[in-house]
């Protein structure tokens, strides 16, 4: 048999409907490429009894000619996704040793539709980085190496596990979830398709919360249509988010291949920036060329204020967090770290919880709320928020169905080279990426090729509020275009 | 604006996270830098710009009053450090 | 405040006269089955931490999402206070660590409340009057319980109350006394009970005050405020305005300053004591929620809940005093509860009969009143129904019996006679007013007969005739009719 980790997730879907193999070679397929892959720290938790039992039973509804669209497909769930019965940690030590009694809405609409869980995967410690070296369980490896180097390499973060399973096939697909930029940026450092939807299209309910008004789950795939897939099953109203919207989910599986004839594509001349590196330039071009080739009508667009949005999010983002991590006081659930009194046990707990970037986004946040200051940053932020939303809404407005940028300033670096002395240095990563959540739009990310070093480069897609199909069809057509990437070899097996 | 080694003493006790004397120099330099990097924000205009509170343009929904909820204090306490019976069980509050 | 101090408000310090000056801040909790953000139940007590769901309990990934149920119920209060109502409000996080705040913020409404301005016109006295303005109202979350008796050296959280939506209304600092603390908060009360809005049940928390006081020399700016937090009495509210008054002004004769703080009202002791706890200087660092949209609604969901409020007390009063031509103060007490207002109003139209209603008043805010607080109950809440006081009325106003024999009835009505009706009392009981002057006639001459001594010195002094009708009354065992007596018994002696 060849082997099943190396089929799409879509080609997985048609093989068990065509019972070529059964969920359960697939799933144990899968569990043994991550048993090998141990070095690469994606997974926290692997399931590997629940996987099986769960594809057991997809088989047996498979049998009978029923399942759901996701029938018998392995994933891996990011460890922000809380689990029925199944430690979530966030990669904190706040939360080691938490076990939910609640499965989030999101993780429970892909079992509803019949997908197996693989187990839970690494990321940045409450999804605050962009490396996925701040987990305080290890960071996690990707599985693309620079040309003729072994130094370890970052996958992204803030979903580097999600991302880096992706890419070395250790699950058909990951959910994921980006804050500002925590799908598309890994998915770029890795060769994978990341989509972060339009904000209010999946449910946050039971994703542990790192912003709460920039937050939102998707998928990391292979390639566009297994994203598409996923996403459809993501996706949908939930009543318990009072920020989802009540919006009918569509087939987006159905619009990958769709002719994107006539559509205008912005090329905002504001990411093009100051000594941005000629090979990210190189790639944005080809991009450029290859929507024109596809029948895309390509226009220059100005989003005066993108320079901006990063350091806005890096006063809005840490505000929220600062607010949605008070939870995390030893007193319900998690860590509890003996103190003089309960004030002392709160800040003794804190300080044993959190590694120092959580620390460090807390701390930020707390200030720039804190009496005298909420005005001159958090307020202001919020309206330049509402600045970097209007140039999107003028763009739309314009006639404009979606937006080509670069996904990321760089290709991805190694492990320690970044942000070791100065913590803005791996800010800048999100620099292309954090627009998009602070407008609220769904943006997604395609590979389009190799640095010179030979690691992976995407590009990103921005489009308007809820037109998520339109970036599929697009994303699909640069993935064409894309001269065909080599999955990384398997050197830590 | 930047921030002194007090500040960070204060935000850090706001904020309920134990800092030792040793790391209050380098994160004091760490939240500065982030400080200064979002400083240029201070020089963009924005009379009359109304302050983002919610990205949709959706009203608030509301759900109807019933109890359909709670009962489950098995659950509620078990994941707790401390429980007696099913109360938390904290350190002695001072009020 | 531009009005000048009324001096009989003022109190007499060693130096000279002080006015107090006091603001409240009422939690009142809102009537509805779930809590604000949770479905779990508001029902008060139940075992520890079973009316909690994981939102109340914080849960990671856990979001509210709001009742409409509490939005109305806050309109509707609104409403009642003749207050600005907010077609948009925001929600705000307040945060601040402590054991029983599970999210570590509140969720409340800082700059933007569903309430804005409003008034309260609140009877001090039978002759006193006075207005109290609302500054704002809005909707928050309460907080969990920590027990701190239960063990020596921790503390016990039950979050069966995290989350119950509370009404915070903030009065305007327009109240001068003690006397006018304990008025406001009673009218406010019964305004909310009116409204269905709160229980007003301050034993078990429903209603709690912070009460903000603080004196001045008449005519100068107001003086430094101390708060005092979650008064649970309408008496304790009274007497913590009157020694945390005292309290400041002896500092302040004595030459010192006082310190805006936070302070208990210790009732055992009759003192105000600063907090232990104190968190040096709150800084609650607000911002709006952001699992929350700003709450939005058009004007007609507003003036669908006006048209459905209840008749509020000040109008109930107004047409008392109107429709059954009763003085102010009979009015005011039979509408200080709604129950009794309504249970009066029964009477008043039972069997669709013309019965004079000043005579309903006092039978029902009399008598009837004392029964039933004898009983342990409100005037409505008794076994007696209103039709059967309108009987007992009836039974007056038609001469069948005398008042002193429908005291008698009333109290066979909460004795052996607790499901009868007055008239059936009367006949099986035989109490109906003697009015056959034969009989009567029979009884005087029977008493004026036995009694010669008696009838000389009646002639002399005519107000022996008391003792003869009361002879006569006891002998027709009360039944007979006074006035009949009294006439026979003129004519008979001569006087």
């Amino acid at each position: 048999m060849t082997d099943l980790t190396r089929l799409s997730l879509a080609a997985a879907r048609d093989g068990l409907r065509a019972k070529k193999f059964t969920a359960v070679e697939l799933t144990r397929a899968h569990l043994a490429a991550m048993e090998k892959a141990r070095a690469l720290n994606a997974y926290l938790v692997e399931t590997p009894d629940l996987a099986l039992a769960a594809a057991a039973s997809s088989d047996a509804r498979l049998a009978k000619g029923e399942g759901g669209p996701l029938e018998g497909l392995p994933l891996g769930i990011k460890d922000l996704y809380c689990t029925k019965g199944v430690a979530t940690t966030a990669a904190s030590r706040i939360l080691e040793n938490f076990v939910p009694h609640y499965e989030s809405t999101v993780s429970s609409q892909l079992w509803r539709d019949g997908a197996v869980m693989l187990g839970k995967l690494n990321l940045d410690e409450f999804a605050m980085g962009s490396s996925n070296e701040t987990s305080a369980y290890g960071p996690v490896v990707s599985p693309w190496r620079r040309n003729g180097s072994d130094a370890k390499i970052v996958p992204g973060g803030s979903s580097g596990g999600s991302a880096a399973a992706v890419a070395a096939h250790l699950c058909l697909g990951a959910t994921a979830t980006d804050t500002g930029g925590s799908i598309r940026q890994p998915a770029a450092f890795t060769g994978t398709v990341g989509i972060k939807p339009t904000y209010g299209r999946c449910s946050r309910w039971g994703i542990v919360a790192f912003a709460s008004s920039l937050d939102q789950a998707g998928p990391i795939a292979r390639d566009v249509r297994d994203a598409a897939i996923m996403l459809r099953s993501m996706a949908g109203y939930d009543a318990k988010d009072s920020t989802s919207v009540d919006l009918p989910t569509p087939d987006y599986e159905t619009a990958v291949g769709a002719s994107i004839k006539g559509k205008r594509i912005g090329i905002p001349k504001e990411y093009r920036l100051d000594g941005m590196s000629a090979e990210i330039d190189a790639l944005w071009m080809r991009g450029v060329a290859w929507l024109k080739d596809a029948g895309a009508e390509i226009v220059e667009i100005s989003l005066p204020h993108t320079r901006h949005a990063l350091p806005a999010y890096y006063i809005v983002a840490p505000a929220e967090a600062s607010s949605n991590l008070a939870r995390y006081d030893g007193v319900r659930y998690g860590l509890r770290k003996p103190g003089r009194d309960i004030q002392d046990m709160y800040e003794q707990t804190r300080a044993a919880g959190f590694g120092p970037e959580v620390r460090r986004r807390i701390m930020i946040g707390a200030y720039v709320l804190s009496a005298g200051y909420y005005d001159a940053y958090y307020v202001r932020a919020q309206k330049i928020r509402t600045l970097i939303k209007r140039d999107f809404e003028t763009t739309f407005n314009a006639g404009v169905d979606a937006i080509l940028t670069p996904a990321t300033p760089s290709p991805a670096f190694a492990i320690g080279e970044k942000g070791a002395a100065d913590p803005v240095e791996m800010y800048l990563n999100d620099v292309f990426t954090v627009t998009v959540n602070m407008a609220g739009l769904p943006g997604i990310v395609v590979p389009g090729g190799l640095s010179a070093e030979g690691l992976p480069l995407g590009l990103q897609l921005i489009g308007r509020p809820f037109e998520e199909e339109t970036l599929f069809s697009l994303a699909a057509a640069l993935e064409q275009a894309a001269p065909r990437m080599e999955p990384p070899q398997a050197w830590w097996a | 604006m930047s921030v002194d080694q007090g500040t960070v003493h204060r935000i850090a006790h706001l904020a309920r996270i134990a800092v030792d004397d040793n790391e209050v120099e380098h994160l004091q330099r760490e939240i500065n830098a982030i400080l200064s990097f979002v400083e240029a924000l201070g020089a963009i205009d924005v009379e009359g710009v109304e302050p983002m509170t919610s990205v949709l343009p959706m009203l608030l929904r509301m759900r109807p009053d019933e109890v359909t909820d709670g009962f489950i204090a098995e659950d509620v306490v078990a994941n707790a450090p401390e429980r007696e019976d099913h109360f938390f069980v904290v350190p002695k509050v001072v009020e | 405040m531009t009005a000048h101090a009324k001096p009989s408000k003022l109190i007499k310090g060693a130096t000279g006269d002080w006015e107090i000056v006091v603001g409240m801040e009422i939690h009142a909790q809102v009537t509805s089955k779930s809590k604000l953000f949770s479905s779990a139940s508001t029902e008060f007590g139940g075992a520890p931490n079973s009316h909690v769901s994981l939102v109340d309990a914080a849960m990671p990934g856990m979001l509210p999402v709001i009742n409409e149920e509490c939005v109305r119920q806050a309109v509707r209060t609104g409403l009642g206070l003749k207050a600005q109502i907010n077609l948009r409000s925001i929600f705000d996080r307040k945060n601040y660590f402590y054991p029983d705040l599970p999210q570590g913020y509140q969720i409340s409404q800082y700059k933007n409340p569903i309430v804005g301005e409003g008034e309260v016109i609140v009877d001090v006295s039978p002759t006193e009057q006075i207005k109290v303005g609302i500054e704002r109202l809005h909707l928050e979350q309460d907080a969990g319980k920590s027990l701190h008796d239960q063990s020596p050296d921790q503390s016990f959280v039950d979050l069966n109350r995290s989350g119950v939506a509370l009404m915070e209304i903030v009065s305007k600092p327009d109240i001068r006394s003690a006397e006018e603390a304990r008025a406001y908060v009673t009218k406010l009360r019964t305004i909310l009970r009116y409204l269905g809005t709160c229980d007003g049940n301050m034993e078990q928390g429903s209603l709690r005050a912070d009460v903000n006081v603080s004196v001045r020399r008449p005519g100068e700016p107001l003086g430094t405020r101390c708060e005092i937090k979650n008064v649970n009495s309408i008496r304790f509210i009274g007497q913590a305005v009157e020694v945390e008054a005292r309290r400041q002004i002896g500092i302040l004769e004595d030459g010192g300053a006082i310190d805006q703080e936070t302070r208990l009202f210790d009732p055992a002791r009759g003192e105000t004591r600063a907090m232990r706890s104190k968190e040096e200087a709150h800084d609650y660092r607000y911002f709006p929620d952001p699992d929350l949209l700003p709450l939005e609604f058009d004007q007609a969901f507003v003036d669908a809940l006006a048209v459905a409020l209840p008749e509020l007390p000040d109008a109930k009063k107004a047409r008392f005093m109107r429709e059954y031509g009763l003085p102010s103060y009979d009015a005011g007490v039979l509408v200080a509860d709604r129950d009794t207002a309504d249970f009066y109003e029964d009477c008043v139209r039972a069997g669709g009969k013309a019965r004079d209603a000043k005579v309903v008043a006092n039978w029902v805010t009399g008598d009837f009143a004392a029964l039933a607080n004898a009983a342990g109950v409100g005037v409505a809440q008794t076994h007696v129904p209103a039709v059967r006081i309108a009987s007992l009325v009836d039974l007056l106003a038609e001469n069948v019996i005398s008042g002193k024999i429908a005291k008698d009835v009333l109290a066979l009505m909460f004795s052996e006679e607790r499901d009868a009706d007055p008239r059936d009392i009367v006949e099986r009981r035989g109490l109906k007013q003697v009015t056959d002057t034969g009989a009567i006639e029979r009884a005087v001459d029977a008493i004026v007969a036995a009694n010669p001594d008696k009838v000389e010195q009646a002639k002399a002094k005519p107000t022996m005739l008391g003792w003869f009708v009361g002879q006569v009354m006891k002998a027709t065992g009360g039944k007979a009719n006074p006035q009949s007596v009294n006439d026979m018994l003129k004519s008979k002696l001569g006087i």
